[in-house]
């Protein structure tokens, strides 16, 4: 008894001793950390024009770069805007509304320390649109150009002033450009200076490749660690030109973790504070083990996109409509996804300024729906067969086929037969543009593509303009519907931001009444975070500010 | 003996030409478009004509072929689509992080075969071979994935005593054998390690009975040599098939698991292969096919040579 006592004590005080080796550090460090399990395979890219998606443009685009305009990021309630940003006012010229003035904002220096100015504005346009710029960079067009599909130039006034070009009048270039990030021209051409090459496109490659791993713009975070495919780490920038911006955590790493069950892991034995996209069936695990669940609606849709050419079955409305009504939405959020997700209505809800007010309200109403598709001449013993093209994975598709399956049986309801067409995700994306007149469309009656909200021309424009249809843009179906085309002209070429946003709200309500898509579910950008993460916002959009973000010791 | 490396190393060209060719056509032939990772969907078609031709994929195929293996020849792989970097440097530092793992796990692996085979061997039909014989099943048997998840469960989630995911605290880097290190390293590897574990062991445990059962053994035995004697005799019968055994899941490991990497997060080439095909990033997939179908094709040289400097008769077979 007296040696198992004296052996307790000395356990004890090998514990003791132990954790103060552990302890050690973490009082001599004062440096607060946030730690980030991202759910790219790879870090996005770094030199200012991310790839990845909007994940890209969240982590390595947001954080180390500014645009000329940038997103409101600060509300979670109300739809997230476009606010100056290194551009503190721009307009149309009255005489001409392809030539666009900025101003820009002064004494605003990239981490380098070289200055941000109107050359740099140039230079940047010049990197993804001339062709004969020493920067200009094939791997950086195909990410920005097709996001600012009518920009053709830019020229400088002063050193403060600069005039950009479109081909055709667009009220759309503002917000289009909160995706050309700023990076640093002194730094590039430095590394352009040293870099090896058996020509100047090579020289330019190599320049690129090195600024990838020693960044440079004028964003609220500095570069300073950077392991491919592993880590990226991410410092504040004490200078950074908004005071109200500048980052509370000392230093931010983001990691990437592919697999849900790998970043519910790392969070849950504390590896990381925060995880991306949790896995959906570990929500309750994760609630359960004192850690939160942020989400928001995000400008995406989770759709079925129809066809309409000849012949098509839904080019009876009364079919559109009876499949919008058909759906209980609630019922996929609350069991199937466990609150992952928000019931669509429309591209966009109640409170957004482009919503609208359109006269069809999509709602979960069954006997609606069934006297619709009666009314079209279906029923019990005449079914509706539709073939509806998707995959089993993909960025943004949420859980394509439970969620398709679900369809399936919630349509039956309303006589429809429901045949899935499950293809790879890359096949499913490239097919979605070929269109359904394509064999690549294996026959199907719509498709099963989810998307995002941002600006008008990817949430509205692409798919609801007949000239859109393939091959020019991702017009599917080839809708072709006079008022959205007129819709869409105006709105193009209204240039006062109210009436811009009023003719958008007018085609998103006509889209609705039209029943263009079957509506289903908004993502709602999940993630998982540690008690000791203070500060953050989630607001309504796929972007977040890291800079309120805190850690609590 | 040298004639016969030599023969082996000529049988290996066409092998190599034949996977390069092959690791080519296969990204090639399958459907959707190469630049889906840098072309959106809602790219003009002038802008993916101007990509198509920045990257050289407006080419005839066979143009196309033979510029990518001219350039492999000459240790260029081309540049990733997706990062911008170049593919060999890729390949190489996820290749070096699997061979890590790989040693790490066939030491394990090998450890534990070796031991279960040879007492199971010694013990034959008795209740230490089935104990032996169930581990060495069950470790064949088990899914990958699956048993990674466990380990994570129950070691980083519940007992927070080894981390879930990624190869060192600040990222692989260069290979470290110190604790903060190694304490990354062990999941993934007895992960790994299983499926070699159980079939050296059922491997060895045939060997060592049947060499048990020869009669040389008992002559030895009746001229009163000692068992330590009688036990490397047996070891040196049934080492040559073992080391090919071993050779060949070595080969395997160093192919890299997919499954256990992605679950680990660990950068090896299996979490290279993954990110590339789900990336579509066709100069990255095909240098990592490329790159991995060498390393196996020289590991099944070596131990072929190796095998043929132990025992003498296979040169002549």
């Amino acid at each position: 008894m007296r040696n198992f006592g004296r052996n307790n004590r000395r356990a004890v005080l090998l514990a003791l001793s132990m954790a103060s080796v552990f302890m050690v550090p973490s009082l001599a460090s004062a440096e607060s950390v946030l730690r980030i399990g991202m759910t790219a395979a790879d870090i996005p890219r770094t030199l200012g024009q991310p790839d990845q998606g909007f994940e890209g443009n969240r982590f390595t685009g947001l954080t180390m770069y500014d645009g000329l305009t940038m997103w409101d990021l600060s509300s979670a309630t109300k739809a997230s805007v476009v606010i100056p940003g290194l551009a503190t006012e721009w307009k149309v010229k009255d005489d001409d509304h392809t030539k666009w003035i900025f101003k820009l904002r002064p004494g605003v220096k990239f981490h380098d320390g070289s200055d941000f100015n109107a050359d740099a504005v140039v230079w940047n346009v010049d990197k993804v649109l001339n062709k004969d710029a020493p920067q200009y960079d094939p791997s950086q067009i195909g990410v920005t150009a097709s996001r600012m599909p009518t920009l053709v130039s830019a020229k400088k006034i002063d050193d403060l002033t600069v005039e950009l070009t479109t081909k055709e009048p667009d009220s759309f270039l503002p917000i289009n450009l909160t995706n050309l990030f700023m990076a640093s021209p002194t730094k590039w051409q430095a590394l352009y200076d040293k870099a090896e090459g058996a020509d100047a496109k090579a020289k330019s490659t190599a320049a690129w490749a090195a600024f990838a791993k020693d960044a440079s713009g004028t964003g609220p975070w500095k570069m300073a660690k950077f392991t491919p495919r592993e880590r990226l780490e991410l410092t504040k920038n004490d200078g950074y030109w908004d005071k109200k911006r500048v980052p509370h955590v000392d230093r931010m790493v983001l990691l990437p973790m592919p697999e849900a069950n790998a970043r519910t892991a790392a969070l849950l034995s504390g590896q990381v504070d925060w995880v991306e996209a949790p896995a959906p069936d570990a929500v309750k695990e994760i609630e359960a083990r004192g850690f939160k669940i942020e989400k928001n609606e995000q400008p995406h849709v989770w759709p079925w996109q129809f066809s309409r050419i000849e012949g098509s079955p839904w080019n009876d409305i009364r079919v559109r409509r009876a499949a919008n009504l058909c759906i209980d939405r609630e019922g996929m959020r609350d069991g199937l996804l466990a609150g992952l997700m928000v019931p669509a209505t429309g591209t966009f809800e109640p409170g957004h300024p482009w919503r609208g007010k359109p006269q069809f309200q999509i709602k979960y109403d069954l006997p609606a729906a069934q006297k619709l598709m009666k009314e079209a001449g279906y029923g019990p013993n005449k079914k509706l067969t539709v073939k509806v093209q998707t995959s089993a994975s993909g960025s943004g598709q949420m859980l394509p086929l439970p969620m398709n399956e679900y369809l399936q049986q919630a349509l039956a309801e309303c006589y429809f037969d429901v045949k899935l067409d499950v293809i790879e995700w890359n096949t499913l994306f490239t097919n979605w543009r070929r269109g359904v007149k394509d064999p690549s469309a294996n026959g199907s009656d719509a498709i099963n593509v989810t998307y995002a909200a941002m600006d008008p021309f990817f949430a509205l424009v692409r798919f609801l303009q007949s000239s859109m249809a393939p091959p020019v843009s991702n017009n599917w179906g080839y809708i072709n519907n006079p008022k959205f085309d007129e819709l869409v002209k105006k709105a193009r070429t209204t240039f006062t931001d109210k009436e811009r946003d009023e003719v958008l709200a007018e085609l998103n309500a006509a889209s609705i009444d039209d029943a263009a898509f079957l509506y289903v579910a908004h993502d709602v950008g999940p993630r998982a975070m540690s008690q000791k993460v203070k500060g953050f916002v989630q607001p309504k959009s796929w972007f977040v500010d890291f800079s309120p973000v805190s850690i609590a010791p | 003996m040298l004639a016969y490396i030599a023969r082996r190393i000529v049988y290996v060209v066409p092998i190599v030409l034949s996977v390069a060719l092959v690791c080519f056509l296969l990204v090639h032939i399958t459907p959707g478009d190469p630049l889906v990772a840098v072309l959106p969907a809602d790219a003009s078609q002038e802008l993916a004509a101007q990509l198509r031709a920045a990257y050289g994929f407006d080419r005839p195929l066979p143009v196309q072929f033979g510029l990518w293996l001219w350039k492999a020849v000459h240790g260029d792989l081309g540049t990733s689509i997706a990062t911008g970097r170049p593919v060999l440097a890729e390949v190489m530092r996820a290749v070096s992080n699997t061979v890590m793992l790989a040693i790490a796990a066939a030491i394990i692996g090998f450890s534990f075969g070796l031991l279960f085979g040879l007492i199971a061997g010694y013990f034959r039909d008795t209740w230490i071979d089935k104990l032996a014989t169930g581990i060495a099943i069950a470790g064949v048997s088990v899914p990958h994935y699956w048993l990674g998840m466990v380990l994570v469960i129950v070691f980083s989630v519940q007992l927070n005593w080894l981390p879930a995911v990624g190869a060192g605290p600040g990222g692989s880097g260069q290979w470290a054998w110190d604790w903060e290190h190694l304490r990354y390293l062990i999941l993934p590897a007895i992960t790994t390690s299983v499926i070699p574990m159980g079939i050296v062991t059922r491997t060895v445990r045939a060997l060592t009975g049947d060499t048990l059962s020869q009669d040389f053994v008992e002559a030895l035995r009746a001229k009163g040599l000692r068992e330590t004697g009688v036990f490397g005799h047996v070891i040196k019968n049934a080492a040559p098939t073992a080391l090919a055994v071993m050779g060949l899941q070595l080969g395997y490991m160093l192919g890299g698991s997919i499954l256990v990497e992605t679950v680990f997060s660990w950068p090896g080439s299996g979490l290279l292969l993954n990110s590339a095909i789900f990336q579509r990033d066709l100069p990255l997939l095909q240098g990592t096919i490329l790159v991995l179908a060498l390393f196996f094709v020289l590991l099944n040289l070596s131990v072929d040579i190796a095998q043929a400097l132990i025992d003498p008769r296979i040169k002549r077979a």
